[in-house]
């Protein structure tokens, strides 16, 4: 599937899907979206990328095995569970929150962290998966 | 006392690292960790003499009732005597025996490890530690028996002992639970003052099944019994430490243990009494037919054991009494007899009882222990046999109606174990010695010195009972709740009703002897048997099982993930649809409150419809697969219309991916001219529609439920307040329910290993190959 259209367009569709993917991921708190949903746009960013200009590229470009985002975000997740036991002595999982309003953002709580610790594992599931029965293939 | 249970688990780890330089000529000096703990118990002597009861307690992990507490009484310090003193001499009989051996560092790891686990046992007074003690022997054992673990014969025997012990283990912890729960503590000290409770609690009988199910498989008690001949294929000193001396005795201590807490109730003493009865009469007679020194003594070991189950159920002051002389009795002969032969093995290299003669012109000390101890089993005066066996004809004779019955079994089984010490004990140095053995020679002195110490003390304790009167059997009894200060050990009790019985045994015993040869034939003759013996159908048992296992796996887990689907479907539908229409004849439905359809509702309706048709009449697989990603786009539609915008922006981008996910498989799979024939497609139609049927009237029927909504309202309310988002479906997934997605997130991690090792870790053929 090596077309010229597909090809140029997936290399200005990966940046803004990417993009996307984060405003999906942070709008979350308030408006539909979130960290798993934001994961998967991410992925489908990659695998069309993928589709486009071969795997190798999509490799070349993500610099590391997408493999390495599931122990980073799942750490990240049990981390932002972790904190409030490690800074303020209340239960596993209770949130912390920033006292200020931050722009774009929102508010910045422990709960933000976690969601992004979803957003790079659901990311790094679909990817590996994906990338794996292909190369097999 | 922790400290000397940890020692020998930290012996153990200590060879790990240092195994190496205790291999060679220093191997002698690991004799000094059981020795240490010998003389460190023997201190408490005194103490426990003049009734004192020593106690530590750790609290461990208090929240399960799991404690550390060890408590020192008679019947504990008997057998920590028992443990390091027999230790002692195996250890260093051992240091000989498997001199230079490759793995001489392993065998004293594991032996230490089961010294520590079994003197935890006989401490623990917390049931559920006592509990992990039993298994870490059970464990130990498995080790030691599979030591030659290059012999297939080894190792079966191995994990048969394991399965038999190890679900005797699983029975334990049953019956401990239950006794906890009834008794309100694990504390077994604390359960003797409840006892009155525990009895009379309508879980009694539960309680002793089940430890009677972990006495008998570790008591090697009949039909449990045959783990224990195949044990023998351990090494030596094994066999005499673990099944014979002490880990074969858990299950006699366990029943001592309880004596005070479940003991006295009818069904308590009749089945010890059976089933003690059945196991030493049955092992005795098993005793002639065996042409192994080891199995001879294997057997009389069993019968041994089933005489001590056999007292217990007794019950009496004198019967408790004669329990506890018999396992000093039993440990010191049976222990000499067991290094004896592993002598006799080590210098001639066989055990077949029809060719050993004549050993005593080429050692002569070894044939003095033998004989000393040979003996001592028979219960000749004055032995500490002698004594034991008194004992046991004035407790048969106490008991009433059945007195005459029970002393019958009681002299018969005695006179079978005198012929086993005989021929174990005598038979090999008598008589002329054959050519082949000329050249036999004493071994070194480490391996000699251990059974002439056992049975010289076998004889000085018969001849002075006073030794272990009041400091060691008086205890004992006193532990299992009799007046212990009502013992009198005596050598001699004038002409009496025992005396004449003991003679009795004696002559005919060793007439038996004299007219009875093992032979190979005869051997051969029992063994045409075996097909009704507990060994061969408990083993069938389990080939059955294994074949059923089998065949059941092979109708479920056929590896075809159509099946799975369609099975997991099928009885979704029977059973959810029997739980919805056999309590109600009719579904409420409440058509009024359906809102009208929109004509853009039918029309994805109608685009879903297609969809579908398309799948079923689909050709390839590529068709169908797309048709699926356009009915789960539909729903996403249907999601949107219906105001739940999170869902359908994840079912999109799972779609998506599904579809995308369904090629990159497809294009390796096979191509079908057609994939599934009009059979199959009728079976899938059916279930599909009435699956489709069944979830339209559960959907119905949730419609027409009142709606619950404290749950939603809660989320709803606090969304904002507590978790400062707007968004409540986020919020549950990152906040309110975040543990939920912390292990949803794991899973999938988990999955994605799965497929990647799955795909990429496969051996290449050439690395496949060198495996072969």
């Amino acid at each position: 599937m090596k077309t010229i259209i597909l090809r140029t367009a997936s290399n200005y569709m990966l940046p803004l899907l990417l993009i996307f993917s984060v405003f999906i991921l942070l709008r979350g708190h308030y408006l539909p979206g979130g960290g798993f949903v934001g994961g998967l746009i991410a992925s489908i960013a990659f695998v069309l990328h993928a589709f486009a200009n071969g795997l190798g590229d999509t490799r070349k470009l993500l610099h590391f095995h997408p493999g390495f985002l599931m122990p980073t975000g799942l750490a990240l997740s049990f981390l932002s569970g972790v904190s409030p036991l490690i800074f303020t002595g209340e239960p596993f999982m209770t949130g912390l929150w920033y006292p200020e309003h931050l722009p774009i953002v929102g508010n910045l709580g422990s709960a933000l962290f976690f969601d992004i610790g979803v957003y790079l594992v659901v990311q790094g599931v679909t990817l590996t998966i994906i990338f794996t029965i292909s190369e097999s293939t | 006392m922790l400290t000397a249970i940890l020692s020998g688990f930290v012996f153990s780890i200590f060879l790990v690292f240092a195994g190496k330089f205790l291999k060679g000529k220093l191997a002698v000096l690991s004799a000094l960790v059981p020795l240490a703990l010998f003389v460190y118990f023997l201190s408490f002597l005194p103490q426990v003499a003049a009734g004192e009861v020593i106690r530590q307690e750790i609290a461990w992990v208090p929240s399960l009732g799991l404690d550390l507490n060890f408590s020192l009484d008679g019947l504990s310090l008997l057998f920590s005597l028992l443990i390091t003193g027999i230790g002692f001499l195996v250890f260093a009989y051992t240091a000989e025996y498997l001199k230079n051996h490759d793995y001489l560092d392993r065998f004293y790891g594991y032996l230490g490890m089961f010294m520590g686990a079994m003197l935890g046992l006989v401490l623990s007074d917390n049931l559920l530690s006592m509990f992990i003690f039993w298994e870490l022997t059970s464990i130990s054992s498995f080790f030691l028996i599979g030591f030659n673990n290059t012999s297939e014969a080894s190792r079966k025997s191995a994990v048969l002992a394991l399965a038999i012990t190890g679900s005797g283990g699983f029975l334990l912890l049953a019956g401990a639970l239950l006794l906890g729960n009834v008794a309100g503590s694990y504390d077994i000290s604390e359960m003797v003052g409840l006892s009155s409770n525990i009895i009379s609690s309508d879980y009694y009988i539960w309680i002793v099944i089940l430890l009677f199910g972990a006495a008998f498989t570790k008591s090697a008690q009949f039909p449990f019994h045959f783990w224990l001949p195949g044990a023998m294929k351990a090494p030596t000193p094994v066999s005499t430490y673990l099944h014979s001396a002490t880990m074969v005795k858990a299950g006699i201590y366990l029943l001592l243990r309880f004596t005070p807490v479940l003991g006295g109730e009818d069904i308590w003493n009749t089945t010890l009494i059976t089933v003690g009865g059945i196991t030493m009469f049955y092992a005795a007679v098993h005793t002639l037919f065996r042409t192994d020194l080891k199995g001879v003594l294997a057997y009389s070991t069993i019968s041994v054991l089933g005489l001590l189950v056999f007292l217990i159920g007794l019950g009496t002051q004198y019967a408790l009494t004669a329990a506890a002389v018999y396992i000093v009795v039993h440990a010191l002969y049976k222990a000499t007899l067991f290094l004896i032969t592993g002598i006799i093995d080590h210098e001639t290299g066989t055990r077949d009882v029809t060719r050993l003669s004549g050993l005593r012109k080429v050692m002569m000390p070894v044939a003095v222990a033998g004989l000393l101890a040979a003996l001592s089993s028979a219960g000749m005066p004055p032995f500490v046999g002698f004594i034991g066996k008194d004992l046991v004809y004035e407790s048969t004779l106490e008991m009433g109606n059945w007195a005459v019955f029970l002393t019958v079994l009681a002299i018969a089984t005695n006179i079978l174990v005198l012929y086993a010490g005989f021929v174990a004990g005598i038979k090999p140095f008598t008589g002329p010695l054959p050519n082949d053995f000329k050249k036999v020679h004493l071994p070194g002195i480490l391996m000699w010195i251990p059974p002439v110490i056992l049975a010289l003390l076998g004889i000085i304790v018969g001849i002075f009972p006073g030794i272990i009167n009041d400091s060691i059997i008086a205890p004992v009894v006193n532990a299992v709740g009799m007046e212990g200060s009502a013992v009198h050990l005596k050598l001699w009790h004038g002409f009496n009703l025992v005396l004449g019985l003991s003679a009795i045994t004696l002559a005919t015993g060793i007439l038996l002897y004299a007219v009875f040869k093992p032979s190979a034939k005869k051997e051969r003759g029992i063994a045409r048997l075996d097909f009704i013996a507990p060994l061969t159908l408990i083993t069938n048992f389990g080939h059955g099982f294994k074949a059923f296992s089998n065949w059941w796996t092979r109708i479920f887990q056929n590896g075809f993930l159509r099946n799975y689907v369609s099975t997991i479907i099928l009885f979704l539908v029977v059973l959810v649809g029997y739980s919805l229409f056999a309590d109600q004849n009719e579904i409420p439905i409440d058509l009024s409150s359906f809102s009208r359809m929109t004509y853009y509702e039918m029309i994805i309706m109608g685009i879903m419809f297609l969809a579908i048709l398309f799948v079923v009449g689909a050709r390839s697989r590529l068709t169908a697969v797309v048709a699926m990603g356009v009915v789960g786009y539909a729903i996403c539609l249907m999601f949107v219309i219906y105001s739940a915008p999170d869902l359908a922006m994840t079912q999109f981008s799972i779609d998506t991916l599904t579809v995308i996910l369904f090629v990159l498989v497809l294009s390796s799979l096979p191509k079908y001219l057609s994939i599934s024939d009009y059979r199959m497609k009728a079976v899938d139609g059916i279930l599909s529609i009435s699956f489709g049927v069944l979830i339209t009237f559960i959907a119905l029927e949730v419609l027409g439920e009142p709606v619950n909504k404290e749950v939603s309202d809660f989320y709803a309310e606090n969304a904002y307040v507590l978790a400062k988002g707007k968004n409540v479906v986020n919020v549950i997934l990152v906040d309110f329910r975040g543990v939920d997605t912390l292990m949803e997130i794991s899973v999938l991690t988990i999955a994605a290993i799965g497929v990647f090792s799955l795909l990429k870790l496969r051996l290449r053929r050439d690395d496949r190959e060198l495996k072969d």
